[in-house]
C-alpha cells in the first residue's frame, strides 16, 4: 500500500469513528437535560420561560460538542490537510 | 462538495477575491440598514402606525426584554451590539428560503469575525462598567491560581462561539445537499424547514451567550448596594416607630 491509500483509509475510518463516538456523549447529555427540564416544567409551570431559555442555551452548549466532532470529520473528509499535502507532493514529482 | 461559501468566487484580481460570502454579507447588511432606514424615516407616535413600524417595534422591544432577562441593566446601551448580532445571524439563516442563496454564517471567516467582535466587546463593556482595575481583578477572582484558567476560558469560548455557529449552518446546507442525492422528493424540504428553526435557535443562542458573557464581565460589583439600602430603610422605619 502506498501512502495515498493509507491516508485515505485512515481519514475515512477516523471520520466515521469521530462522528460515531462523538455523538454518544452529547446524545446522552441532551436526553438528560431535556428530561430534567420537562419534569421541572411539570412541577413549576409558572417559571416556564426561564426554564425554556436556560434549556435552549444549555442544549446549545451540549450540542456544540457534537458539532465539533462533525466539523472535524468534515475537515477529514473534504478539506484534509494531509491528503492535500500528499497530492501536492505527488503532483510535484 | 463545497465545505463553505468561500469557494464560490465571483471576481478575482491577484490576492483580492470577491466570493459568495462577501457578496451575501454585504447584501444582508444593505437590506437590514436600508430597510430600517426607510421604516424609521417617518415614525409616528400616535395610534396610527404603519405595519413596518409595528414590526420593528416588536423586534426591538423583544430583544430589549431578552437582554434584561439575562441580567444586563440598561439594555439601551447593549442593544446596538447584541441586537445587531442577533438580527444579522437570524436574517442570514432566514434568507436560506431564497433559491441560490448561501448563508454567509456557513463560512468560518464570518463566524470567526462575529466571535472576535464578542471577544473585544466583553472587556470593552467590562472596563466601561467597573474600570480597568476592577475588570482585571475579575480574572483573579476566587484565587490567583485561577488566572490561567480564566484566560483559557476567555479564548476557548470565543472559539466555541465561532465553531458552533459555523458547524450548525454548514451542517444544515450539507445535510440538504446529501439528502438531495439520496431522496430528492420530500425529505430535503423537511430538513430545510428544520434548518430554518436551527438557524433561529442559533441566532438566539449566539446573542444570548454574548449577553451572558458581557453580563458576567459587568456584573461583579452591582448586587452589593441592595442589602445595604434595605437595611437603611428598615432602620429608618424602626427609628420612625421609636419617634411615634
Amino acid at each position: 500500500m502506498d501512502s495515498i491509500t493509507l491516508i485515505a483509509i485512515a481519514s475515512i475510518v477516523t471520520a466515521g469513528l469521530t462522528i460515531a463516538l462523538g455523538s454518544i456523549g452529547p446524545a446522552l447529555g441532551e436526553g438528560r437535560a431535556v428530561a430534567t427540564a420537562l419534569s421541572s416544567l411539570a412541577q413549576q409551570p409558572d417559571s416556564a420561560s426561564t426554564i425554556t431559555r436556560t434549556l435552549f442555551v444549555g442544549l446549545a452548549m451540549i450540542e456544540s460538542i457534537a458539532i465539533y466532532c462533525f466539523v472535524v470529520s468534515m475537515i477529514l473528509l473534504f478539506a484534509n490537510p494531509f491528503w492535500n499535502h500528499i497530492i501536492a507532493q505527488a503532483a510535484g514529482k | 462538495m463545497r465545505l463553505s461559501s468561500d469557494e464560490i468566487v465571483f471576481w478575482q484580481y491577484g490576492l483580492f477575491k470577491i466570493n459568495a460570502t462577501i457578496v451575501f454579507t454585504w447584501a444582508l447588511m444593505l437590506v437590514l440598514a436600508v430597510g430600517s432606514k426607510l421604516v424609521t424615516r417617518k415614525l409616528s407616535t400616535g395610534l396610527e402606525r404603519s405595519r413596518w413600524q409595528s414590526l420593528l417595534e416588536i423586534v426591538v422591544t423583544g430583544i430589549e426584554k431578552q437582554i434584561e432577562e439575562v441580567g444586563l441593566r440598561g439594555p439601551d446601551k447593549y442593544i446596538g451590539f447584541l441586537g445587531t448580532l442577533f438580527l444579522f445571524v437570524a436574517s442570514a439563516s432566514l434568507c436560506t428560503i431564497i433559491p441560490g442563496y448561501e448563508p454567509p454564517t456557513g463560512s468560518l471567516s464570518t463566524t470567526a469575525a462575529l466571535a472576535l467582535c464578542v471577544f473585544v466587546a466583553v472587556p470593552f463593556f467590562g472596563i466601561e462598567q467597573q474600570g480597568l482595575g476592577g475588570y482585571l481583578k475579575s480574572y483573579v477572582e476566587p484565587t490567583v491560581i485561577m488566572l490561567p484558567f480564566n484566560i483559557i476560558s476567555e479564548l476557548s469560548r470565543t472559539l466555541a462561539l465561532a465553531v458552533r455557529l459555523f458547524g450548525n449552518m454548514m451542517s444544515g446546507t450539507m445535510i440538504i445537499a446529501i439528502l438531495l442525492t439520496i431522496t430528492p422528493f420530500i425529505f430535503p424540504i423537511a430538513m430545510s424547514a428544520l434548518g430554518l428553526l436551527t438557524g433561529m435557535v442559533q441566532a438566539y443562542i449566539f446573542s444570548i451567550l454574548a449577553a451572558v458573557y458581557i453580563a458576567s464581565a459587568t456584573r461583579a460589583r452591582q448586587p452589593a448596594p441592595e442589602p445595604a439600602a434595605d437595611r437603611r430603610n428598615t432602620s429608618s422605619v424602626l427609628k420612625r416607630n421609636d419617634h411615634g
